[in-house]
């Protein structure tokens, strides 16, 4: 079998007719991928569309139940992540998985650490980490300890060990989510070096940009089938909405109909204690969406903390209408009639273990008050009944645990949480982050509603298209401080960027 | 309801009918546990089934059942409670030393009268909820993990017991010769099934039970107590005071502890320093064969009533079957281990 030279044509990777049934549903239907030497290959498909069950099989998390995976023409069956690490098949989670409180070698060496007789060589492994880092034209220290370093670093860090296993597929799940332009450059400049040196690159993510930019070939997945694989040169933007959602998106933004009316909200001089909020002063009116633009760790959901009181205050003002408040912690933010959207969903956003019904009353349990202080069940199930069917959640019912939902209707029931508790003013902390095109839709249109019927709505996010297509105005920050405001309507994606950069 | 379930039944392929079937003994494992166990236990010993060892059994779980409770509440917010059964201890010597005889010749505070029992029952039950405060308050204001408070707190709560047995004209002995008020109060009986009586303690547990399950269930201490379990950075950015209801759960368990112990000391007749030693232990073990899990945000009351029941029908029907009392401590240690095993699986994701 070694001898059988191996043709120039043999696709590094091959997966044939994978077939994945979980009880009641089939979760892949006879998919195939095919990745060739030397390519980005993007997969694509809206959250539950099946990329992360297909990858899965393919690591050996999930046990398939029919179709072959060959790599470099043989097949495989790896038994486990590790399984197929050691046969050169690497996976960079979206969520890193790494030990925070050890240095980068150490996570990069972990199970195959440099030894002899039992002793770990540090020298050796520092050399060996080194040599990989300079390969890869890093620059980060081997000795530091990961929870120091950003999650870009870290995730540099994932990439290295990969390539230390010599790998020849790696597949990177989400890979820019939380990484700045200039991260994103510099991680795209390292996968340019690793497909000219022969490596095959499977590169799933939501962000069609940086897809039509980095990718050679695309598939599109949707609803557990292969829907089209074609080469990304040939792709554009509508095309690959329309294979994944299966119908026409005219538009990527609803249509707006809320139109703002006299300031309802101000800061003054807003200055946190220990996060990188200087001296904000920001106006929010009623019935408008305002934008945070900004790189990341520019102080987008600092801000808000700030203002929703989870984060220390140093100095600064905050005014709603005429009157001063102090939103001190959250629970008097919630009183004075703020709401916050979370960016990290999973951290700090939902209850697991818990059902949709308590997830979605949790904010608002003293309405539901009977005899002082018996709840009643009855009204917290209608009003999550309400909710489920007017943000369109799909989910068996609503005593479904939340964590078995799909990251956009997770975010929908968390939305439906903060609006139980009838805000006024609504903090929305990169509100699409990681949820399908869709979904988004649905978001954004829910806010131009909002917006409509009155209330404020704060919106920080990453993407910028996203802030010009969906806001009134947009603040820039830059270094914890605001540089700039535009009116979203005429400005462009590179002022915003020159803004932003300004006190990088 | 159960005709949808025989139709789904039916309608399944093979596979899908023995991954159905697995699930389901995984799901009721503890039950078919708890028949298998009682079934092989009679047929070694038919007087395992009689009235007097049923009712053994149950009074022994109500007297372990609020302790079990309390802890419950800890464990759910992903802590644990080590000072419980140093509290059961100090507050049982502290019901005995206030409720003793005045007719009694060795009694700890001669010159006291005889205290209304219920009095006695709101100062016992206010210890509890003081020493809880202290363990809440530490974790929430601290962000120390409740295993280290109540580490430390065990040890001062026994040094206070054993000050307190040598004051007046104790002298650090056991504490009997109680009022017999008082020990008709809790082991007194008004009802006896097959001829044997039922101690009142049986009730009382019953309906603190029941108030247990209305504070988990229908209150909003209840549900942000989960909430807390679950997820306290999002509980706490859901506008939850995190840090009271930390302490409320604690000062909770300790008012549950000082029931126990209330109980404990006319169910003993003759207290020490010794009573209420490693109670918690059985407790946390209850609550983890019932199903509150360590993972936090999970556990029902259902759930710890059963554990301490499997429990205690395990202990008593080890002595039923004639096992040798040293090999005894072997098999409950391994029933604990495996019972938790089987119960975890229902969390794991499977392939």
């Amino acid at each position: 079998m070694e001898n059988i030279a191996v043709k120039e044509d043999t696709p590094l990777l091959e997966m044939r007719g994978i077939t994945k049934d979980f009880p009641g549903v089939r979760a892949l239907d006879h998919v195939h991928l095919t990745v060739r030497r030397g390519t980005v290959h993007a997969l694509m498909g809206e959250n539950g569309a099946g990329k992360s069950t297909l990858m899965k099989c393919l690591f050996g998390i999930y046990e398939k139940d029919a179709g072959d995976v060959l790599l470099e023409g043989r097949p495989v069956e790896f038994k486990s992540p590790r399984h197929a690490l050691d046969q050169g098949v690497a996976m960079v989670h979206q969520e890193l998985n790494q030990a925070l409180s050890r240095s980068v070698m150490d996570n990069i060496w972990l199970g195959r650490y440099p030894a002899r007789f039992g002793f770990v060589s540090q020298g050796e492994m520092y050399q060996k980490t080194e040599h990989v880092f300079k390969d890869l034209g890093l620059s980060i220290d081997p000795r530091r300890i990961m929870s120091t370093m950003s999650v870009a670093e870290r995730q540099m860090a994932e990439i290295a060990k990969a390539v230390s296993y010599d790998a020849k597929i790696i597949v990177l799940d989400e890979p820019t989510s939380s990484l700045t332009e200039e991260e994103v450059g510099h991680l795209f400049r390292i996968i340019r070096m690793l497909r000219e040196r022969g490596c095959g690159i499977i590169y799933i993510s939501h962000k069609m940009e940086e897809i039509l930019q980095i990718s050679d070939d695309i598939t599109v997945m949707r609803d557990g089938t292969h829907v089209a694989t074609e080469p990304a040169a040939q792709m554009t933007m509508e095309r690959i909405i329309h294979l994944m959602v299966g119908r026409e998106l005219s538009n990527r933004f609803p249509p707006r109909i809320s139109k703002p009316g006299e300031v309802i909200f101000r800061t003054e001089g807003l200055t946190s204690r220990y996060a990188n909020v200087k001296n904000v002063s920001i106006t929010l009116r009623q019935g408008e969406i305002v934008g945070l633009a900004g790189l990341a760790g520019a102080g987008r959901s600092e801000l808000m903390e700030n203002i929703f009181g989870i984060s220390a205050r140093e100095c600064g003002k905050l005014y709603l209408g005429d009157r001063e408040i102090r939103n001190r912690n959250p629970r008097e933010a919630i009183s004075n009639g703020f709401a916050l959207l979370t960016e990290e969903r999973r951290a700090t956003g939902i209850f697991g273990i818990l059902n949709i019904t308590d997830n979605t009353t949790v904010t608002s349990l003293k309405n539901y008050r009977r005899l002082r202080f018996l709840l009643s069940d009855r009204k917290r199930r209608e009003d999550t009944d309400r909710m489920i069917r007017r943000l369109a959640v799909k989910t068996a019912s609503r005593e479904t645990q939340i964590r078995t939902l799909s990251g956009g209707n997770q975010q929908k029931v968390i939305l439906a949480r903060w609006l139980l508790t009838t805000p006024t003013i609504l903090m929305l902390d990169e509100p699409t982050r990681g949820i399908d095109v869709g979904a988004k839709y649905e978001i954004y249109q829910l806010m131009e509603e909002l917006a409509a019927a009155g209330k404020s709505i704060l919106m920080a996010s990453g993407e910028l298209p996203e802030l010009m297509g969906i806001c009134h105005r947009i603040y820039v920050l830059s270094g914890g401080e605001i540089t700039g405001e535009v009116d979203a309507a005429t400005v462009t994606q590179e002022e915003i960027m020159t803004l932003a950069a300004k006190n990088v | 309801m159960k005709i949808k379930i025989i139709e789904k039944f039916k309608a399944m392929d093979k596979r899908e009918r023995r991954i159905y079937c697995r699930e389901l003994l995984i799901n009721n494992s503890l039950y078919i546990f708890l028949v298998a166990a009682i079934v092989l236990i009679q047929c070694v010993n038919p007087r395992f089934l009689s009235w007097p060892s049923i009712i053994n059994i149950i009074s022994l779980s109500a007297a372990n059942l609020p302790i079990a409770l309390g802890i419950a509440g800890a464990i759910i917010l992903t802590g644990t409670d080590l000072s419980a059964g140093r509290i059961v201890g100090l507050v049982a010597c502290v019901s005995a030393a206030l409720l003793q005889s005045s007719s009694y010749a060795g009694k700890m505070f001669p010159g006291l009268n005889t205290l209304p029992i219920f009095v006695v029952f709101l100062i016992v039950i206010a210890i509890g909820a003081l020493i809880g405060f202290v363990n809440g308050f530490c974790t929430a204001t601290f962000h120390l993990h409740p295993f280290i408070v109540t580490l430390s707190t065990q040890l001062i709560v026994y040094g206070a017991l054993l000050l307190f047995l040598m004051t007046g004209n104790n002298n650090g002995q056991s504490l009997s010769g109680l009022d017999p008020s008082f020990t008709n109060f809790i082991k007194g009986s008004v009802l006896s099934l097959g001829g044997t009586p039922i101690p009142n303690y049986v009730f009382y547990v019953l309906i603190l039970t029941a108030i247990m399950w209305v504070v988990w269930n229908k209150t909003t201490f209840g549900k942000n107590m989960f909430a807390v379990g679950s997820n306290p950075d999002a509980a706490n950015v859901s506008g939850v005071n995190v840090k009271r209801v930390i302490i409320l759960v604690f000062m909770l368990a300790g008012a549950l502890y000082g029931m126990t112990g209330f109980i404990e000391a006319a169910r003993i007749g003759s207290n020490s320093a010794a009573t209420g030693l490693n109670y918690e232990l059985d407790a946390i073990a209850a609550c983890v064969i019932g199903g509150v899990s360590f993972v936090g945000g999970t556990g029902k009351i259902s759930g710890v009533i059963l554990g301490v029941v499997l429990l205690r029908l395990i202990f008593v029907g080890l002595t039923f079957l004639g096992i040798d009392a040293n090999m005894q401590y072997i098999i409950k240690g391994l029933i604990i281990l495996i019972a938790c095993a089987i119960d975890m699986r229902k969390y794991l994701v499977r392939r």
